[in-house]
């Protein structure tokens, strides 16, 4: 057997060197004989009846392809969960941007005046932006009450701690949408023929997602539909449940007219038309004794879906479990609600509720202490779930995780003492104030509950004729790794150089359905199916005497090779099986939430200068407990980039809303950081094994979106001492705060003095 | 990308002679492009209403850069990377040189050019400020022959100069008269790099003894076009910096400006920036030893 | 001269591209980005914005980094293209694209191609840079994946390596 270990190896990416030589291909690189070139003619407004379309003059409209909901052969939906989004407007619309009509022409360039060209004449209705507004029922624009979701967490008796509380802390923390903004923008080629059906190539994350909705959509038997990803740009969720909706109008003309049709969104659509991360509120009310420890609390938390419920349910679902954080509640009641509004449908992104909900949790840790005269070390240290405690689910902390020791770790790692020490010497004087903020968190990987149950995924590993192996998934590269972690992962288990396993490419016809990559489930869950299926391959071969137990590469090529001669195609599969100690109950939304969560500490060093009144961060330290350290180049990347995001989460990228659209839909003004803005972000791991991940790994692709903007929110406050708890957090925010503190403490701008 | 190509003419005249005739002969019909990088992206974005442009990019005429004794001009084709890699503009005119850095990337820094940066009239412009702290003048040229005039009296109104419509700038000229004074240049924007600013500050000071024996300051993105703080400047000169002088231009700086919200700021904070900067300026000036 | 609009005439235009003398027939306003990738078929350059921002389609003229979307073709005439497609030496990588790869400064490689381009464009012009200037070379190529620390790293490493032969 190889020698050599190559998991915890940062071996090449498997597709690496056809991205730095521009081999790559995405979609827009690939082009399909006759094929004609798709658009979308969107709503206008908010919501309303449509009254009348009327197809302009100056266009030549007899070359187009149109397509409207009455041409859809199947249910005008994007199936999905609840199934309430149709794929095409039809009478009724619900919000900006939502699709009406499709257009097609073989030139590119002709589309933009022939949208434009198409008016829409609506009975206009009111309209809800906000979750105040959805909340207050006085427009019913969903269902009865506006309401997508709700749930109810309740451990211990809450209504019998506020009587023994010293304190009662109260805070409402509230988080605005993001944009992923993946640099590739969503994109989709759709053929049809009545032989082979509907055929989609596409930027995405699930094929599988897609390929359920074009059989709805289409009216096609799953044989008939196929789903293939290209390579893709960057995804963070954006291209989670999106693509089905593009896949869904370039599949329709496509049909309607019997030629490829491309759908490729220029910025400034993408930017206005596909989700966002869900806005949040979240209202703390906590029960506190004198020293510090968290007797119990209620927590309310809502999450505005946008017009249709797409994932918000799911969203929600996260949100509500991670919202106590990394702490002991002894008695607490989580009534969380997923509202509607007259925007687009927000949708997955990186964290996918957990970034909302944790941001407030870890600012309210910091009001707690504030209020108790206590560090936010402090009060963080008296109430870290510990071993053999239960989260806010009751779901037992079986792993020796000792927060505590993290926490020390950061702090260390961070020089968080010394440097506070000299910073509170150095804020008096200057035009700078500068700050340490600390946030504790923990993030659950794979998908909630009976979740993977119900996914039941399934892997195959293949042995090929020529003695090579590959494996067969429908889980997708789009940056994270895929690719590279688990052919690392089979070739570990098989023994074998890692060059000597490949990845196929996810098409719906060739790999079974191994889940959504979403829910950083790919290395934890995938990857253990992975090596089942890899060691299926290799007792296939011993067993039936063309292995021996103890082989070198070459001689399991050469068995490989000799039993495709003799048996051919040679595939091993392996089917999820939840683990038998994991029980969750769905109804009252208690017991084991995930099988596994990722620990973390991260710190801020923040300067805000008094001048402009922006933000810095200067210093991060990123640490993390993650099971397994499959790849370290990659592992690492993966929590610069999500702290990055978490940065641009907190200080930079806010969607300026107008009557429910995106009006900042440019890159020149949807400010996402450069490199000339973001620090130096040192990452550390630790490595406690996880008994259901592929070599003890837990998924980490989300961990790191979660920690950064309370970290940095926190930091400000050490920084100015005022209390932020709204993001993004802009320098006007900022200005506005400072100048209302200098008035009412009558002191001079800092500026004001010469130096 | 939102236009039609096959909507659009483009011609590129090997000589300035020649774009000066066509402009000439079809007055208002023909749009200048040089770098392209402000009327590229709004024909991208399908919102470009000309439909005939004529390119003057990399011309040798408007590309070149004179050193005279007591001035410099600066082609109007000039790069911001050609006024960074120029040696005498970054001696002399180092406001202008740090603007140039602060635009766009490098590969938008290689493209865009000091004469567009000025006839794109963006109040938010970066160059611009540096331009009015040097009392720049402009050479016009057009079949009529070259006019020179005042920077300062440039912008009319918002987007709106007093080039006409068969005129471009052939060159930028200034003053060689600023060593020994106080170079302060601060651009605040969304972000540290690539970034429309906010507001955004170019100043100039000298002392003589305490006294502020000249000073000027001149802002962006503060008003509908750039703008000298006249009002601030005759408050400060002749004065010693003290507490009660900055505290003073402060306040008049912030009421002299006429900001507005738009989708990347607010007038309030955009207001109070300026006063601090000048605050800062002056501080920096109080503290600047006056050079022989 | 004005001739009718959705009637102007095409041009014929000689361009060098990665060493090799090209023609190409286009609207003189087509985008150098759209010539390169649907006339020539080097898809190699990507458009993320078409505003210039990301720097996604960035390429060398005249070995100047400039972002190819804000280009007229016409004012590409008689320049010398270099795009990621003529970085390599055959089956030999540059430098830059082997410590891109080891280094994990290509996530999911939509921005690479612009990305090496701009840091190659660094390291012609600035052959030892500090990590300041390699984030101010690279200031206008974002990236949503890396969060640009190992870029960075990958910058400097091939720098270190080109010293040192």
């Amino acid at each position: 057997m190889r020698s050599d270990p190559i998991v915890g190896v940062s071996v090449p990416r498997k597709e690496g060197r056809d991205k730095v030589t521009g081999q790559a291909r995405y979609i827009d690189d690939m082009v399909l004989p006759d094929m004609l070139f798709g658009a979308t003619v969107r709503s206008q407004i908010p919501r309303g009846r449509i009254k009348k379309i009327t197809f302009g003059p100056g266009i030549t409209w007899d070359e187009f392809v149109v397509v409207s909901a009455k041409d859809i052969p199947g249910k005008n939906c994007i199936a999905l969960i609840v199934d309430d989004q149709p794929c095409l407007a039809d009478g009724i619309v619900n919000h900006p941007e939502e699709p009406i009509l499709l257009l097609a022409h073989p030139d590119r360039h002709v589309l933009p005046k022939a949208v434009a060209a198409v008016s829409i004449e609506y009975d206009p209705l009111p309209a809800v932006f906000t979750i105040e507004e959805s909340e207050c029922h006085s427009e019913i624009i969903w269902g009865a009450d506006n309401t997508f979701k709700t749930y109810l967490v309740e451990k211990g008796d809450v209504d019998q701690v506020w009587g023994k509380a010293d304190y009662i802390v109260e805070g409402e923390y509230q988080t605005g949408a993001q944009e992923q903004l993946y640099i590739e923008n969503n994109g989709v080629i759709a053929a049809f023929d009545p032989e082979q059906g509907v055929t989609l190539w596409g930027s995405l994350q699930c094929p599988y997602y897609v390929h359920k909705a074009l059989m709805t959509l289409c009216d096609l038997p799953a044989d008939k539909v196929r789903v293939v990803q290209m390579e893709t740009g960057g995804a963070f969720g954006g291209k989670e449940e999106y693509p089905s909706m593009i896949a869904g109008h370039a599949a329709l003309l496509a049909i309607k007219f019997r030629r490829p049709v491309k759908i490729v969104y220029d910025r400034m659509e993408d930017m206005a038309a596909t989700t966002k991360r869900h806005p949040s509120r979240t209202r703390h009310r906590t029960a506190v004794s004198r020293d510090g420890k968290i007797l119990g609390g209620e927590i309310e938390l809502t999450i505005d879906g946008g017009a249709y419920s797409t994932l918000s349910a799911v969203v929600l679902s996260r949100a509500t479990i991670h919202a106590g954080g990394p702490y002991c509640w002894p008695n607490i009641r989580i009534r969380a609600k997923a509202v509607a509004t007259n925007a687009p449908p927000h949708g997955a992104f990186r964290g996918f509720g957990a970034p909302q909900s944790i941001f407030a949790m870890e600012r309210h840790m910091d009001r707690i202490a504030r209020m108790l005269n206590l560090s936010p070390i402090e009060v963080r240290r008296r109430n870290f779930l510990k071993p053999g405690q239960m989260t806010t689910t009751e779901q037992t902390v079986r792993e020796p995780i000792n927060l505590n020791q993290l926490l020390d770790r950061a702090l260390e790692l961070s020089a968080y003492r010394s440097k506070r020490e000299r910073f509170s010497k150095e804020n008096v004087i200057g035009t700078t104030r500068k700050g340490m903020g600390v946030a504790a968190f923990l993030h659950g990987a794979g998908f909630t509950g009976s979740g993977e149950r119900y996914l039941a995924s399934v892997v195959g590993v293949e042995g090929c004729a020529d003695g090579s192996v590959r494996v067969l998934v429908s889980s997708t590269e789009f940056g994270q790794g895929t690719n590279t972690v688990l052919c690392q992962i089979a070739a570990e288990a098989l023994g074998l150089p890692y060059d000597s396993v490949q990845i196929a490419q996810p098409d719906t016809n060739q790999v079974p359905n191994s889940g959504p990559t979403v829910a950083s489930r790919t290395a934890m869950v995938v990857g253990k199916l992975v090596q089942s299926a890899a060691l299926g391959i290799q007792q296939t071969l011993t067993g039936c005497g063309m292995l021996g137990d103890a082989y070198a590469p070459e001689e399991f090529r050469a068995a490989c090779q000799n039993y495709v001669a003799v048996h051919g195609p040679f595939r091993s599969w392996a089917r999820y099986e939840a683990p038998r100690d994991v029980f969750w109950d769905d109804e009252k939304y208690r017991g084991e939430a995930y099988a596994a969560f990722a620990w973390a500490v991260y710190v801020a060093e923040v300067t805000v200068d008094l001048t402009t009144y922006s933000v810095s961060v200067n210093d991060f330290v990123a640490l993390q407990e993650v099971g397994k350290v499959l790849h370290p180049v990659l592992a690492t990347g993966q929590i610069v980039g999500g702290v990055a995001q978490g940065i641009g989460f907190a200080l930079y990228e806010k969607v300026i809303w107008q009557n429910g659209r995106m009006q900042n839909n440019q890159m020149t003004n949807y400010i996402m950081p450069t490199s000339a803005d973001l620090p130096s972000i040192r990452v550390f791991f630790e490595e406690m094994g996880n008994v259901h991940g592929a070599f003890g790994a837990k998924g980490i692709g989300e961990l790191p979106m979660d920690g950064p903007a309370p970290a940095i929110v926190n930091a400000i406050e050490d920084a100015l001492g005022i209390s932020f708890d709204s993001i993004p957090l802009l320098p006007e925010d900022i200005f506005e705060a400072v100048s209302a503190k200098s008035l009412l403490e009558h002191r001079p701008h800092p500026t004001g003095g010469v130096r | 990308m939102r236009s039609d190509p096959a909507d659009y003419e483009l011609v590129a005249p090997r000589t300035l002679q020649a774009v000066v005739s066509l402009l000439a002969h079809e007055p208002g019909v023909w749009l200048i492009i040089a770098g392209g990088t402000d009327v590229m992206v709004q024909y991208a974005a399908g919102k470009l209403p000309a439909r005939n442009l004529v390119s003057i990019w990399n011309l040798p005429e408007l590309r070149r850069v004179e050193i005279f004794p007591d001035e410099i001009s600066i082609g109007a084709g000039c790069t911001y990377t050609d006024l960074r890699q120029h040696v005498v503009i970054g001696r002399d005119f180092p406001l202008l040189v740090s603007a140039a850095s602060w635009t766009g990337g490098i590969a938008n820094q290689n493209r865009g050019t000091l004469g567009g940066n000025i006839v794109n009239a963006s109040p938010a412009a970066d160059s611009l400020p540096a331009l009015l702290a040097y009392e720049a003048e402009l050479v016009l040229v057009s079949v009529r022959g070259e006019r020179r005039v005042a920077y300062g009296n440039f912008h009319t109104d918002y987007k709106k100069t007093e080039l006409a419509s068969d005129e471009l700038i052939r060159a930028i000229c200034l003053p060689r008269r600023f060593s020994g004074y106080l170079s302060h240049a601060r651009k605040v924007g969304a972000r540290n790099a690539q970034a429309i600013s906010k507001v955004c500050m170019a100043a100039l000071g000298r002392l003589a003894g305490d006294a502020v024996e000249d000073v000027r300051i001149a802002v962006g993105s503060v008003a509908p076009f750039p703008l000298r703080l006249a009002e601030t400047e005759r408050i400060v000169k002749g004065k010693p910096i003290e507490p009660s002088l900055v505290f003073l231009a402060r306040n008049t700086a912030a009421a002299e400006v006429r900001p507005i919200d738009d989708i990347r700021s607010t007038a309030r904070y955009r207001s109070a920036v300026v006063g601090n900067l000048v605050a800062e300026f002056l501080a920096r000036l109080g503290a600047y030893e006056k050079k022989a | 001269m004005i001739t009718p609009s959705g009637n102007r005439a095409k041009c014929e235009l000689s361009v060098t591209v990665n060493g090799e003398l090209k023609t190409v027939r286009a609207h003189p306003m087509e985008r150098l980005l759209d010539v390169l990738r649907q006339q020539l078929g080097l898809t190699g350059a990507k458009e993320g914005c078409g505003e210039g921002e990301c720097g996604s389609c960035s390429v060398l003229m005249d070995g100047a980094l400039v972002n190819s979307c804000l280009i007229p073709v016409l004012q590409a005439r008689g320049a010398s293209i270099v795009t990621i497609e003529g970085v390599a030496e055959g089956p030999r990588l540059h430098e830059l694209q082997q410590t891109f790869l080891e280094c994990g400064g290509a996530q999911c490689g939509i921005c690479t191609p612009g990305m090496i381009l701009a840091a190659a464009h660094l390291l012609y012009k600035r052959p030892a840079p500090t990590v300041e200037e390699i984030r101010e070379g690279l200031s206008g190529n974002l990236c949503r994946c890396t969060g640009y620390m190992q870029i960075f790293e990958a910058v400097a490493e091939a720098a270190r390596r080109n010293a040192t032969t």
